[in-house]
């Protein structure tokens, strides 16, 4: 028997929580927001979230293999960078280009920054962003979602927020709310996120922390700095809007792009709130979601460093 | 009283499977192995050499070194060996081999201490061979006599028992309830602390029950429900739980004025103080998934683990991993012929499920370690820095902090080995300290 024991440092034991169960509890979370997807815009959707999973599970495979890294594909990380890809993306976009989208997440931001948990940037954000430069008209073309296709003129057809930069009709907020309004594949139903949103929460994977401040700025700076003048704003139609709810919920509370601390966590979901309001009301863009999480990515190591818990008996006892 | 809080923490499966079991005896094993290093301090000298006859009580080890406790005998019986034995770490302990006779004849040292002043006391706790039974095995004369200048105003007896499977102090609450407010009596007595709060975590219902019972009388000692979540009974977390108190880094408690002792250690005062027997025997729960009949065993110190295991009914499943202590801070034994030893709180021997070591996976930064590490330190940085070898920054990770209770590893999804690398830090930090 002594020649085959193991030896090991304690613990001993570990929590049955895995890299691959939070990954698959992300997907999980995401279902009620890709069938939206699905049932407001068609087929298509469907055929779109398809290729990029696909996509973005080979370009994995294939990166690891041609860096001589072992094969990452089982931790279920690259699906889920594709399917949020999808649900980031205009639902018509040519397939194409989603593959395009998928190789630069994958490949680029991903595994040439040394695979999962080293990307510095949200990997279907940075895709995102990538594509807007590569096919801004592409990705910028939305369609009307098929309940409200024969009311809408397609020609001028523009998201909530694009009609509020324009100076468009204004969508009612209970289609805002359901879905029921154009824009990306995943972002358009508020309660179909919400759903995936309280999912998480319940089985611990993400704290409330981000989602809820990150809203909340959102919220107040859509308030106070309203459009007739100071305390004016609905905060409401700025909430349902364009990608916050996806942005708030999935993209900016990746684990490996967000802060480590809760203190680090309320920095940053408030900077991610300021900056979407300041692109939104402030900018020629009509929406700021994924370019605000992008930079607070970015700022991430920073607030690491600065955010850091206090130190046991630190300070003077009682 | 107010319940304060500490930060952090996990879950893990309580497993308190034993809770039920009462304490029987192993009796008298063939071979008995006692190390000359069962502490934290100086090793013993031996004071024994092959072929003497030894009994019962008698001290076969000791030492002039202050941090130290003396060894005895727990049988009687021929030496057959003096030699060095690997027993747990990398350095070999001087250990004495005894081949009992089974008579178990007691000593001529054994005599009931004259205790009539704190130095007597102290004295007395000293000769008893007395280490912290809660498992860190720390010299208990030493810590009841704290430096001059420090005051203490709180004793806190520690019967959380927040490790899995472990249920050892439970059966003392259970078993042994009038020894344990006799000696927090003696203590109080002796030292001149005021007062005694007793802390057990709120899995175990009849010992805080039972223990609140006992001190009915005493307005100075109150027993105290605590939450169940691990490490609640490391020191430094139990004393921020009870008092509010936090020790500062590489301070001791009697620095915020507290003595934490575990319960089974007052219950031996009680005794030694009415009877004279040394420590010799320990009070030990058998369990994991590889035993047959999981129970909590009285074995004498220096008991082969085996026979312990064998009395148990022995395996169930073929044991891949053996563990001295809990599965969050045990020690993984190499040979199921290891003794023993004062600290042994428990004895676990897993089967190849549980006890198999699960492959490291990439740190994908979710922060858990963090969140449940109780020190507030950041296990995923100590653990990034010591692997990829960066050693100028690892000591601004205050990783001397680091107690190792292995929240961070327990919780971590991808299962990285953190407190193996804090280890290697602290050795790398001691080293570069020395030169």
């Amino acid at each position: 028997m002594d020649n085959r024991l193991y030896m090991s440092s304690s613990p001993h034991i570990r929590s049955g929580v895995t890299t691959q169960r939070l990954m698959l509890d992300v997907m999980i979370a995401l279902i009620p927001a890709a069938f939206a997807g699905i049932y407001f815009f068609g087929i298509r959707a469907f055929v779109l979230i398809a290729v990029t999973v696909i996509s973005c599970v080979g370009f994995e495979y294939l990166a690891r293999k041609a860096l001589k890294r072992n094969n990452t594909v089982g931790d279920l990380s690259a699906a889920v960078t594709g399917l949020l890809l999808a649900l980031n993306v205009p639902p018509e976009l040519p397939l194409w280009m989603a593959v395009v989208g998928s190789f630069f997440a994958i490949v680029v931001v991903k595994q040439l920054f040394g695979g999962i948990g080293q990307n510095f940037v949200n990997p279907a954000l940075a895709a995102r962003a990538f594509l807007i430069i590569s096919y801004g008209t592409r990705m910028t073309s939305w369609t009307p979602p098929l309940a409200r296709a024969a009311e809408i003129d397609t020609a001028t057809f523009a998201t909530p927020l694009g009609a509020l930069k324009e100076g468009g009709e204004l969508p009612k907020l209970i289609d805002m709310f359901l879905g029921n309004i154009g824009g990306s594949l995943g972002e358009t139903s508020a309660l179909a996120l919400i759903i995936g949103g309280i999912y998480l929460l319940a089985r611990g994977v993400i704290s409330w922390h981000i989602p809820v401040i990150y809203v909340g700025t959102v919220s107040l700076f859509a308030w106070i700095m309203g459009p007739t003048g100071m305390f004016t704003g609905d905060p409401l139609f700025h909430i349902l809007a364009g990608g916050l709810m996806l942005g708030a919920i999935f993209m900016a509370t990746d684990y490996t792009t967000s802060p480590m601390t809760t203190k680090g966590m309320v920095i940053y979901a408030v900077g991610c709130g300021i900056l979407t309001m300041l692109f939104r009301l402030y900018t020629n863009m009509p929406e700021g979601v994924s370019y605000a999480i992008l930079l607070m990515n970015v700022a991430v190591p920073m607030i690491d460093r600065y955010a850091k818990p206090a130190r046991f008996g630190g300070k003077a006892h009682v | 009283m107010r319940i304060h809080n500490f930060k952090g923490g996990v879950h893990p499966p309580q497993a308190k499977n034993t809770m039920e079991c009462s304490t029987v005896s192993v009796g008298v094993p063939e071979k008995i192995v006692i190390p000359m290093t069962q502490h934290i301090g100086a090793p013993c000298q031996v004071l024994v050499k092959k072929g003497d006859y030894v009994k019962v009580g008698q001290v076969i080890g000791n030492t002039e070194a202050y941090i130290s406790a003396p060894v005895h005998s727990s049988v009687s019986g021929t030496v057959t060996a003096v030699d060095e034995r690997i027993i747990s770490g990398s350095k070999p302990v001087v250990c004495v081999e005894i081949k009992p006779d089974g008579l178990q004849e007691l000593s001529e040292d054994i005599a009931v201490p004259i205790v009539d002043s704190k130095e007597s006391f102290v004295k007395a706790i000293r000769d008893s061979g007395l280490t912290g039974l809660g498992g860190a095995g720390f010299p208990a004369h030493v810590k009841l006599n704290p430096p001059k200048d420090t005051k203490i105003d709180t004793l806190i007896i520690n019967a959380a028992e927040c490790e899995p499977y472990i249920t050892s102090d439970y059966r003392e609450c259970m078993e042994n309830t009038g020894d344990i407010i006799e000696g927090i009596n003696h203590v109080l007595k002796w030292t001149g602390i005021p007062r005694a709060l007793i802390g057990i975590e709120d899995n175990k219902p009849g010992a805080i029950k039972k223990l609140g019972e006992a001190v009915k009388d005493y307005s100075h000692i109150t027993v105290h429900s605590l939450k169940t979540r691990y490490p609640q009974g490391a020191e430094k977390t139990l004393i921020k739980t009870l008092t509010g108190r936090e020790v500062p880094p590489g301070k001791l408690p009697h620095d915020v004025s507290c003595l934490v002792m575990n319960v089974a250690s007052v219950a031996f005062i009680a005794e030694y103080l009415k009877t004279g027997m040394p420590l010799i025997k320990k009070r030990i729960t058998v369990d994991g998934s590889a035993v047959k009949i999981p129970g909590n065993v009285y074995a004498l110190i220096g008991t082969p683990v085996k026979d312990v295991f064998n009395f148990c009914g022995g395996f169930s499943a073929e044991p891949k991993k053996l563990i001295m202590g809990g599965p969050m801070m045990g020690v993984a034994l190499y040979s199921a012929d290891l003794p023993v030893m004062k600290y042994t709180n428990a004895l676990l021997a897993l089967d190849e499920k549980e006890g198999s070591i699960p492959g490291e996976y990439s740190c994908i930064r979710c922060g858990r370690c963090v969140k449940a590490c109780p020190m507030n330190l950041l296990p995923f940085e100590i653990d990034r820095l010591v692997k990829a070898r960066l050693h100028d920054d690892l000591d601004k990770l205050n990783i001397m902090d680091c107690m190792e209770c292995g929240s961070c590893v327990y919780a971590c999804p991808s299962k990285r080995l953190i407190v193996q690398s804090i280890r290697l830090g602290k050795d790398i930090l001691r080293r570069a300290a020395k030169k």
